[in-house]
């Protein structure tokens, strides 16, 4: 047959409208154009979503998520309606009321908590990107009770960063892609910061950078990665110990920078018989003292034209002073750091260890990057130009989730300070409102009192015993025991531990559960099978021990099965949202920015009582309650909706939940300023984000330099400059041992004295994982991970028609040796057991990982019934979590404790800590344990789609 | 049996750059999203919520491991899609005339009225690069989004296809590679871009960078880092020499 070639229409008209809102598919928070289409009911419908190219995090790329965040929009597992609970919990029997009656069970449940004892209710919540409200809300209603996911996430990364350097990774922090010249990345979750990495590291690439992939696991970024350290799991900080003592052997550090910056030159008191011991020399002004080189005597850190000599001493009234550094040199040239000593624990070469060490040296010394910029710091000194160190870090979960993880990541950021490639060119920097010092963020609030609200924020940054919150009998205030001496630092919250502590009573017994896109009876908690049996459980008179549990969600997840009450929240593309600088913004290091959601299409559930934005419905319910804050002087609600909520609240006078476009004395302005009416309608007329660039003056060095901090009081984020050094030496942290050893007013509990004394070191330590049993080393030899996949937001995806062709199943990897000697064939499946627990699972073969670890992808798992999946698919048969294998105490050792599973800091879980040993067994019909399965209030999905919107 | 064009100018065609790709699927989906909604669409998924889930996808990514003979295992990520060949064997095996190959650019198409759904096609291709739609039971493949490339109705910008424009890694490129001079043509002789499977004699226009060497041989030879003093004591007194000097 000849070509007949057809004529090919090659300009059809894609959309109707193009809107432009941010999504929502992870927590990247990326600009979309959602393009609108009419269908044949004349209706405007979602047809297609892409990158937004003006956005300032995703510059128009798109990850498998977002694009399929149609899908997602369409789900079939979306909630319809208020569900009332007819079967008993866990069931997933329900009837659909209306909202009338929803919010009326609501407020009839949490009045009489409110009036009597507020800290009965517990409300957390966890994909939240709307904490500034949902935390103001729970404030108002005065339960000390509140707290989102950063606790059972990567809270070690967050509060390590926050204390050590005043700034974290990720949404606080970025390597500066353009100048980098050696890039090494420990431990990430791929899902997340996920377009900005990807297109990162494929800048390093374009110019030649290095890039260095420190992980057990060789996949996504680490594949690409130039190198690859397949270090063993929970021994990162040995290894980057390591490394400090490789450099400042080599005196390869970066002493200018120490000397300014940081608290290097600080005095600490020496004495070890002094009530101030390892506590920093405070002058007559409450500021830290150094030795002036100059005068070569004690000055104020931060006194006009002061040179902090790092060597500095001091006797003063019988006691000596030391400098930081000087601690810092006797700790880490100890030959204990030596690559030699380190190697067999990591997993390592020890000239592996060497050699990273010297390449680091190269990369930050030999090649310094410099922007002919003139500064000036906060001493007055001016600077004719910005020298930088190229070499850049980035970490996640993967050092994180660990019970050594906060030292772990402070002893990272020692690495980077030491190298002085913090905020500087070439560098990791920081995004606005960061830098900001842990003491520049509020004390943690726990006082409740009937019928009024907390004193202050829920969460924030203790700096001694003083800032605990205990009740006067010194018993944790909190349901979580967060900010108690279990885990003094829990600056997320411990939302891992709200089920089991109140299915305990301890500390107390509440009343009504109330958790917001939170999959708790799932993927997000530990310990998932007894956890849904405590969420069951019921008490002598047949009550649930857990009398109430309200849950708002979008979609028939396995927690809503638990739920007496539901609230239905809409689709990501259905309502209001704004990405604050009070909490979690899409900043960049040049500039403060912040974003919006809007209803691009109206929600609507045809035939059933309909779903409304979660934060709607709290402002409602904050009106019903006469919460303050919530309600006027008559009565009447203060805020319509959400919307109204994100132009009008001022969180301090001029100051709101969006910087861009507010009402300043000569008309718009942005930063600071009144409310504006018109603010939300500028937002979706500029793409839906505001973004405000910092001079080129101001882009580095920002805690020093005071262009910088002008900037930022002029745009809002702070309200007079707080320039600040570094803490290499963590104070917080010595007052808490200092407590151990005795010393103040408010002590720990005898039990907790010792491990108060060995992990609170006041200068980053390594210890093993407090998980290993260290009396039986082999009986577990393998260590057990888990990591999300780029395509899949863990539990959330699994309902969506074209993700989980991408990942339906989730076979456990093993090594090469370990599936040589096990005999293990294609197909084969294991039973994997921890010390607390057995699963049985499907495995496969991965030559690309560190000898000792067996992994799989999180959360692809499902249990039967949820989200309107067919009860045969494969996420239900052949999916599995580890989460079953990890309790959230450690097993009994005989000393009569049960203690948590937990970084002792800050609570953080210790996923990753998970020790196993797996045996081949033949193939069960379904993975195992397998859960009954809980019916559908949404029935189930249809069997073929073929998504198309079709005039 | 049906012919293809006389040899052509102009081939447009992507270039992939193994290097850069981290495996993360976003072009796989931004294909799905674009073509389910545009001519060549729907792209269905049979048993969507269900047991076996089969979808049309014109572009999948699949993931090796290589186990060099030293140095540690490696992953590579390897988009694939229709590679546009010169001499496809999908075209001249296609009993309807329904597959051919557009004679101003080189793309490979379907002309779905006239599919049978025989599969003939998908039989002949060597790269498993097509798809049956498990719906409409006609065949679907890679358009090189025909119906964007040209789209006056889009920004110029925009005119390249939906996996080009989505890939966070910039991992993809599309171009004239029958223009020794363009952008395209460029990236592959500078990077010794190479044809997949050039035994089958299929001619495809699609090239692939090679993963740049990974894990570069440890040089036994390179200086560790020379100590300034083994002990503190020696470490001070190196910090008093530099410090005198800053």
């Amino acid at each position: 047959m000849s070509a007949s070639q057809p004529r090919t229409e090659t300009s059809p008209r894609i959309s109707d409208e193009i809107r432009k809102t941010t999504c929502y598919m992870c927590a990247c928070r990326c600009g979309i154009d959602v393009h609108l289409k009419k269908g044949a009911d004349g209706k405007k419908h979602v047809a297609y979503i892409e990158g937004n190219r003006d956005h300032p995090v995703n510059h128009g790329v798109l990850c498998a998520k977002g694009a399929a965040g149609i899908m997602q929009h369409l789900s079939p597992a979306r909630l319809r309606a208020p569900l009332r609970r007819t079967g008993p919990r866990g069931s997933g029997q329900f009837e659909e009321i209306s909202w009338d009656e929803a919010m009326e069970i609501a407020e009839g449940w949490l009045r009489p908590l409110r009036e009597t004892a507020p800290e009965k209710l517990a409300f957390f919540t966890g994909r939240d990107q709307s904490q500034s409200f949902t935390g103001l809300w729970a404030q108002a209603f005065g339960t000390p009770n509140y707290a989102a996911h950063g606790g059972f996430c990567s809270v070690n990364m967050a509060a390590a960063g926050i204390y050590t350097m005043g700034g974290s990774f990720w949404e606080f922090g970025q390597p500066d892609w353009e100048r980098t010249r050696l890039f090494l990345l420990f431990g990430v979750a791929e899902d997340h910061d996920s377009n900005p990495m990807k297109a990162g590291i494929a800048t390093l690439k374009a110019r030649g950078a290095k890039v260095i992939g420190v992980n057990p696991i060789r996949t996504g970024y680490n594949a690409v990665a130039d190198e690859w350290v397949g270090i063993t799991p929970g021994s990162d900080g040995l290894l980057v110990l390591s490394l400090v003592h490789c450099l400042l052997k080599a005196g390869k550090i970066d002493l200018d920078y120490l000397a300014r910056f940081t608290n290097a030159p600080v005095l600490v008191d020496a004495d070890p018989r002094s009530p101030q011991f390892g506590l920093l020399l405070r002058g007559e002004s409450g500021r830290q003292m150094v030795i002036d080189r100059r005068t070569g005597r004690p000055a104020d850190f931060d006194a006009e034209g002061v040179e902090p000599d790092l060597r500095g001493k001091l006797r003063r009234a019988g006691v000596t002073h030391r400098s930081v550094f000087q601690h810092i040199a006797e700790m880490y040239l100890s030959n204990d750091y030596a690559p030699e000593r380190v190697a067999g624990r990591t997993g390592l070469d020890a000239n592996r260890i060497h050699r990273l060490a010297a390449e680091i040296a190269r990369a930050a010394f030999d090649e310094p990057v410099v922007i002919e910029q003139p500064w000036t710091d906060f001493r007055g000194v001016r600077h004719e130009r910005m020298v930088g160190r190229p070499v850049s870090f980035h970490a996640m979960r993967g050092v994180s989730a660990h019970s050594n993880g906060f030292q772990t990541c402070r002893a990272l950021h020692l690495l980077q300070i030491l190298l002085g490639s913090v905020e500087v060119p070439g560098g990791t920097r920081f995004r606005p409102p960061y830098p900001k010092p842990a003491t520049a963020h509020p004390l943690p609030h726990a006082r409740s009192a009937p019928g009024q609200p907390l004193g202050g924020p829920h969460l924030g940054y203790p700096q001694g015993p003083d800032d605990l919150c205990l009740t006067d009998e010194d018993t944790p205030a909190r349901i979580d025991k967060a900010f108690s001496w279990e885990a003094p630092l829990s600056a997320h919250g411990m939302m891992h531990m709200v089920i089991s502590n109140a299915h305990a009573g301890d500390p107390y017994r509440i009343d009504t559960l109330f958790l917001y896109m939170a999959n708790m009876a799932w993927n997000s908690s530990m310990n998932t099978t007894q956890v849904m049996q405590m969420l069951t459980d019921t008490d002598a008179d047949g009550e649930y021990v857990i009398p109430r549990i309200i849950c708002a969600d979008a979609y028939s997840s396995e927690m809503v099965a638990f739920a007496d009450l539901v609230l239905p929240d809409t689709t990501y593309l259905e309502r209001h949202d704004c990405i604050s600088l009070l909490d979690r913004p899409i900043s960049d290091a040049d500039a403060a920015a912040d974003a919006i959601r809007w209803p691009v299409v109206e929600p609507e559930r045809p035939g059933a009582a309909g779903v409304r934005p979660f934060q709607d419905v709290l402002c409602d319910l904050g009106a019903q309650l006469s919460l303050p804050g919530f309600t006027e002087a008559d009565g009447s609600a203060r805020y319509a909706n959400y919307a109204d909520y994100i132009q009008n609240h001022e969180r301090r006078p001029g100051i709101g939940p969006l910087a861009g476009w507010r009402m300043g004395e000569s008309g718009v302005a942005h930063g600071r300023g009144g409310p504006n009416a018109a603010q939300i309608d500028s937002y979706i007329a500029n793409g839906g984000f505001w973004r405000g660039e910092i001079a080129p003056d101001a882009r580095f060095f920002k805690p020093w330099n005071m262009a910088y901090q002008d900037w930022a009081v002029r745009t809002g984020l702070i309200d007079g400059p707080q320039p600040y050094i570094f803490s290499l030496w963590c104070e917080p942290l010595r007052r808490f041992q200092l407590a151990a050893e005795g010393h103040g007013r408010r002590q720990p509990p005898e039990h907790l004295r010792a491990r108060i004394r060995e992990t609170f070191s006041p200068l980053p330590i390594w210890y093993p994982p407090l998980g290993d049993d260290q009396r039986a080393p082999d009986a577990y030899p393998l260590h057990a991970l888990s990591q999300r996949p780029m395509a899949m937001y863990h539990s959330w995806g699994s309902q969506n028609a074209w993700l989980r062709q991408i990942h339906g199943v989730n076979p456990l990897y093993l090594p090469t040796a370990l599936w040589q000697e096990g005999g293990f064939a294609e197909g084969d499946w294991a039973r994997v057991s921890s010390p607390h627990s057995q699963i049985t699972v499907p495995v496969a073969h991965m030559a690309a990982l560190n000898r000792d670890t067996v992994w799989t992808w999180n959360a692809i798992g499902k249990r039967r019934g949820a989200w309107a999946l067919h009860r045969e698919a494969p996420e239900a048969t052949q999916g599995f979590l580890l989460n079953h294998l990890i309790h959230e105490l450690l097993p009994p050792r005989g000393d009569g404790l049960r203690w948590a599973n937990s970084d002792p800091i800050t609570g953080q879980a210790a996923w990753f800590d998970l020790r196993v040993r797996i045996e081949k067994v033949a193939a069960p019909r379904v993975s195992q344990p397998a859960h009954q399965a809980q019916a559908s209030p949404v029935g189930r999905g249809p069997r073929d789609v073929a998504q198309k919107v079709t005039r | 049996m049906t012919d293809l064009p006389p040899a052509l100018q102009v081939k447009l065609g992507l270039v992939i750059d193994l290097d850069t790709c981290v495996g993360c699927h976003a072009c796989v989906i931004a294909c799905k999203g674009w073509n389910t909604q545009g001519d060549a669409g729907p792209l269905a998924d049979a048993d969507a919520y269900g047991k076996a889930p089969e979808g049309a996808f014109l572009n999948r990514v699949h993931s090796f491991e290589l186990t060099p003979e030293t140095g540690p295992a490696q992953i590579v990520h390897f988009p694939k899609s229709c590679l546009h060949c010169e001499t496809a064997p999908c075209v001249t095996v296609c009993p309807t005339g329904a597959s051919y190959k557009r004679v101003e650019d080189g793309i490979v198409l379907v002309n779905e009225t006239d599919c049978i759904g025989c599969g003939l096609c998908a039989w002949a291709c060597p790269y498993g690069a097509r798809e049956m739609d498990p719906v409409e039971k006609v065949m679907k493949k890679c358009t090189l989004c025909v119906d964007r490339i040209y789209n006056e109705t889009l920004p110029e910008v925009d005119r390249v296809p939906a996996c080009v424009r989505t890939c966070p890694a910039g991992a993809r490129h599309f171009g004239d590679l029958g223009d020794p001079d363009s952008a395209v043509s460029q990236l592959v002789a500078e990077r010794g871009g190479y044809d997949l499977m050039p035994d089958q004699e299929t001619g495809p226009v699609n090239k692939y960078l090679p993963p740049r060497p990974r894990d570069a041989e440890i040089d036994i030879l390179a200086p560790f880092l020379e100590p300034v003093a083994e002990e503190p004591r020696g470490f001070m007194a190196w910090l008093d020499r530099t410090l005198e000097r800053i």
